[in-house]
This record gives structure tokens, sequence and C-alpha cells, in this order.
């Protein structure tokens, strides 16, 4: 027997709405008239709010340069030193965001000891808020300064960086809440970036994994992975795989990283993915500009075909 | 005097750092440098909040056109500077950090800022969708293959490129839409980017001798004439 889902409903309900309202503008198209944006914007309405209305989800497979860092995280022994920036802002974290919390989660139940900072002065909120609400409640067990430690938001940009690569203490003597950093455990035997094993820098703009790979894990042979948004992936390309071992682009790579740690751990696979649950509307959009963008061209036709016969 | 003085501490500042690079002795003076930057850095703040309420405060004093926001943006600033400042409703004392669990400053921050920025970044999605429509079109040879690269791209970075072109035997996978959208973003944007990297970064070390030898002097302001 043929069990639809409440998503598979959504799904048919949505892509027949769409393709009916489609098949009617084509028509249209065919005379050679142009299309109104604002019947634009209706669709890309309906096709970003139906997937989260529905939520609809689509299947992925983690690509070389999204498992990479992957099997990075999942292969460095047990106690080892992760590094995480939090380079971005509200705009961009609806995509980095959920990078964020499934590399949290991968890092702290392989036993790693995780740092967290951020040279955005909007991503100390974000810290506190990813960390809290959405990484923390998964490990009870873990203990802060001994499995993890947030250092929060440091003004200077690269001059921050530029610090770090040799003496982390001389620009952070104390965490987030004021607790000088010699006394907390995970600093023990820490004097640089060099002394991580990893780290990983989320963001997309300035300053931000560009930066970081510039000013610190480049010049000291550090292993680095990167997460942005869609549009720097392009930029982060030349870097790769010799400065940075993955790069995790758009929502697409973090549901590319979800589907893999869901896929390994158990424990996890009911676990909440707002990657894989944003790539519904990112699909249906894509599809619908890609359908827009074919509209587009039958116009620009038949108009210069009108055009060459007056 | 008063365009001597900056451009002799440019150039001691610019050749010191560039000298510490190639000298041990004095290699940890970049270190000392990017601390001091780190403190100016936080001054500028101050002339950021500072330069904010000036320019509102003048639209409000004025009744300028929409002064009503820049009533908005000053009461918001000050709003959030206070609660800051005295980390209302965080829990301990003033050493508390200002995004503890609990503080107004951080519940603005979540409920306030976090969905107006999305929203704001949201809506480039709608004016995204317009421009494709209106800009991919295959007018000449070089707007069809970035058309064509466009539709590789989108396709290829949805689940949708894996199940139109999943059944192209393994031989051939180059041919599978997200192998060709791999295959785009690693050889010809990576060769495009590496050039306008390699020209940013010449451009980035001419411009820094002109400051650093006193030709370039428009960050002074006012005319040229030292």
């Amino acid at each position: 027997m043929l069990l639809l889902t409440f998503s598979d409903i959504g799904l048919i309900v949505t892509l027949v709405i769409i393709a009916a309202g489609l098949g009617l503008i084509l028509k249209l198209a065919l005379k050679g008239k142009e299309i109104d944006r604002r019947i634009i914007f209706i669709f890309i309405f309906f096709s970003v709010a139906s997937p989260i209305i529905f939520q609809i989800k689509f299947s992925e497979k983690a690509t070389a340069v999204v498992k990479s860092i992957y099997d990075k995280i999942d292969n460095l022994p047990e106690g080892s030193k992760i590094l995480i920036s939090f380079d971005f802002d509200p705009a961009m974290a609806p995509e980095v965001q959920p990078m964020a919390i499934v590399l949290g989660r991968h890092a702290l139940i392989k036993g790693h000891e995780v740092v967290f900072m951020s040279l955005w002065t909007t991503g100390q909120s974000l810290l506190t808020e990813i960390i809290n609400e959405y990484i923390l409640p998964d490990f009870p067990e873990k203990q802060e300064f001994i499995d993890y430690v947030t250092l929060g938001f440091k003004a200077g940009n690269e001059g921050v960086l530029k610090v770090i690569a040799t003496d982390f203490k001389k620009m952070f003597p104390v965490d987030n809440n004021g607790r000088p950093l010699d006394s907390i455990p995970i600093f023990d035997g820490v004097k640089s970036c060099s002394d991580f094993d990893l780290v990983i820098s989320i963001g997309g703009g300035k300053p931000g994994p560009k930066e970081w790979i510039l000013f610190v894990t480049d010049p000291s042979n550090i292993p680095m992975a990167v997460g942005v948004a869609a549009v720097i992936a392009p930029q982060m390309y030349p870097y790769y795989p010799a400065q940075v071992l993955g790069i995790m682009g758009g929502v697409k790579g973090a549901a590319e990283y979800e589907s893999e740690f869901i896929g390994n751990y158990e424990r996890f696979k009911d676990m909440k993915t707002p990657g894989l649950l944003t790539m519904g509307p990112q699909t249906l959009a894509h599809t619908v500009i890609m359908a827009f963008i074919i509209i587009g061209n039958i116009i620009y036709f038949r108009k210069r075909k009108k055009e060459a016969k007056s | 005097m008063r365009r001597n003085i900056p451009l002799a501490v440019t150039f001691v500042v610019g050749m010191l750092l560039i000298v510490s690079v190639f000298l041990p002795p004095i290699e940890t003076i970049g270190e000392d440098f990017g601390v001091f930057f780190s403190i100016i850095a936080v001054f500028a703040f101050f002339l950021g909040g500072g330069n904010l309420i000036k320019v509102h405060f003048g639209k409000i004093m004025k009744k300028s056109n929409d002064w009503e926001f820049s009533l908005v943006t000053v009461v918001g600033f000050f709003a959030m500077l206070i609660i800051g400042l005295f980390k209302i409703g965080a829990p301990g004392d003033i050493s508390t950090s200002v995004t503890a669990e609990g503080s107004y400053f951080q519940e603005m921050f979540v409920y306030l800022i976090n969905p107006l920025q999305s929203t704001m970044y949201a809506l480039l999605a709608f004016f995204v969708a317009s421009a494709s429509y209106r800009a991919f079109r295959a007018k000449n040879r070089e707007a069809t293959i970035l058309l064509v690269a466009a539709f590789i791209i989108l396709l290829g970075r949805t689940p949708l490129g894996m199940m139109l072109t999943g059944w192209i035997p393994e031989s051939f996978s180059i041919f599978q839409v997200p192998n060709l959208a791999v295959w785009i973003m690693n050889s010809p944007n990576l060769a495009g980017q590496r050039a306008i990297m390699i020209g940013i970064s010449l451009g980035v070390v001419a411009m820094s001798l002109r400051l650093i030898l006193g030709i370039e002097r428009t960050y002074l302001g006012g005319d040229d004439k030292g």
C-alpha cells in the first residue's frame, strides 16, 4: 500500500501549483509578453514558504570537498583541540548557522576540546544562542573550560588574527566571562594557533575565512576548514586543497555535512537538521528561477523573430 | 606640520613592520602593533557611535525628511547601549558576559536584531529571481556561456541535478550536473579567481608602497599639498 507522508502530499501539491502557474505564464510567453516582476515574487514566495510549511526535505550525499572536513574531525584523536570562529551576522546565519551547529556537535561527540570565538560584533550573541540552544542540550555531560570554552568577540579584525597566530593570550587574556585563560584547562599547552589541531572559520564576510587563511593558518601551516555563504564559495576554491582541507558552501554544504553526520551517528539520526530542511526551499526556488530564465529566453527569441519579420 | 607628522608616522610604522618580517630580533614588533591596532579599533566604535548620534540628532532637530526614522535609530541605539552597558537582566554581577543567557541585551538580539537582519537579507531572493529572469538571456555568445554556466550551477546546487543526470554511467560521470558544477568551480572559476586575486595583491603592494613613501596622501583628507 502506498503511504504518503505530510511532506510528500505537500511536495505534490506544491509542484502541481507551481507547474500549473508556470504553464499559464509559458502560454503568455509564447505570445511574446513580458512577465511582471510581482508575478515572479509570488512564485518565489510560494516556492520558499511551501517547503517550510510542509517540512519538505531532499536527501543529500557529501561531496569530496565537504567529506574531507567530516573525515578530518572524525579521524582526529580524542582530546584534539579545535578552534571554531563564528565570523558572521544574523543576515548570513540562515546559510551558515546549520554548519556551526553540526560542526560543534561533531567535535563534541568525538571528545575534542573546542574553543569558540568570533571576529564579528554580532558573532558573540550568535555564539551564545547557538551553543546554549542547539549544541549543549545534546551534551549535558560536557563541562565548560574542560570540554569547551567561549572566548567571545574581539575587535581588531586582521589585527586580532596577526597576534593570536603567535600569542593567543596576548589578545585574549580572559574568556567571555572574564576568567583568565591561564586558569582554563583547555588552554594548557596552548601558546598560539599553531597548538590547535584544526581551525574552522564559519562566515563569508570580512574578516572571515579568507583572513584566517592569509594571517593564521597558511603562514603557520595549521589545518584549516571553512564554512561559507554560497556567494563566497567560489572565492574559496583557489585555496582548496592546499590551504584549506575542505569547503562547506552555503546551505548545500551544510546539508551534505548533516546527512553524513546523522548517517553515521545513530544518536543524532532524529536531530533537527536546518541545513537539510533549508534545501527544500532552495531546491524549489532554484527550479522556479530556472523556469523563469527559460521563459525569459522564449520571450526574447519570440520578440526577436517578430522584429526580424517586421 | 599637520601633514608631515602623519606622513612620518606612516613611514616609520610601515618600514618597521616590513623590516620586522626579515629581522628575527624584532619580529615580535608585528604582534605589538597588532595589539595597538586592536585598541585603536575599539576607539573606532566610539567614533562610529558619536557620528551616528551627530547625524541623526541633527536630522531630528531640523525635522528633515524622514526624521521619524532617525528617532527610531537614536532610541534603538541608546536602548541597546544602556541595556548592554549595565548588563540589565544578566545573571551575576557586572563582570558577567553581556550576552549571558537571560540578559535583555541577548533577548533583544535574538528577538529583534536577528529577525530584522535575516528578513532584510531574505528579500534578496526576490530581487535575484527577478534579475535572473531579465539578465540571463542568450543575446550573444558571451551571454549564452554565462547563461549555461548559471544554469548548471543552479541545478548542481540542488538534488535535482543528480536526479536528472544520475543515470549517466560512472565512466562519463563528469557529465552529471553536480560534477559539471564542481568542474566549473574548480577550473574556469578557479582560473578567474586566481587572476583577480593576484591582480588585487599586486595592487595592494603598489598602494602600500605609495602610502609608506608618502606619494599617496588622499587618506589625510583635503588637497594633496603638504
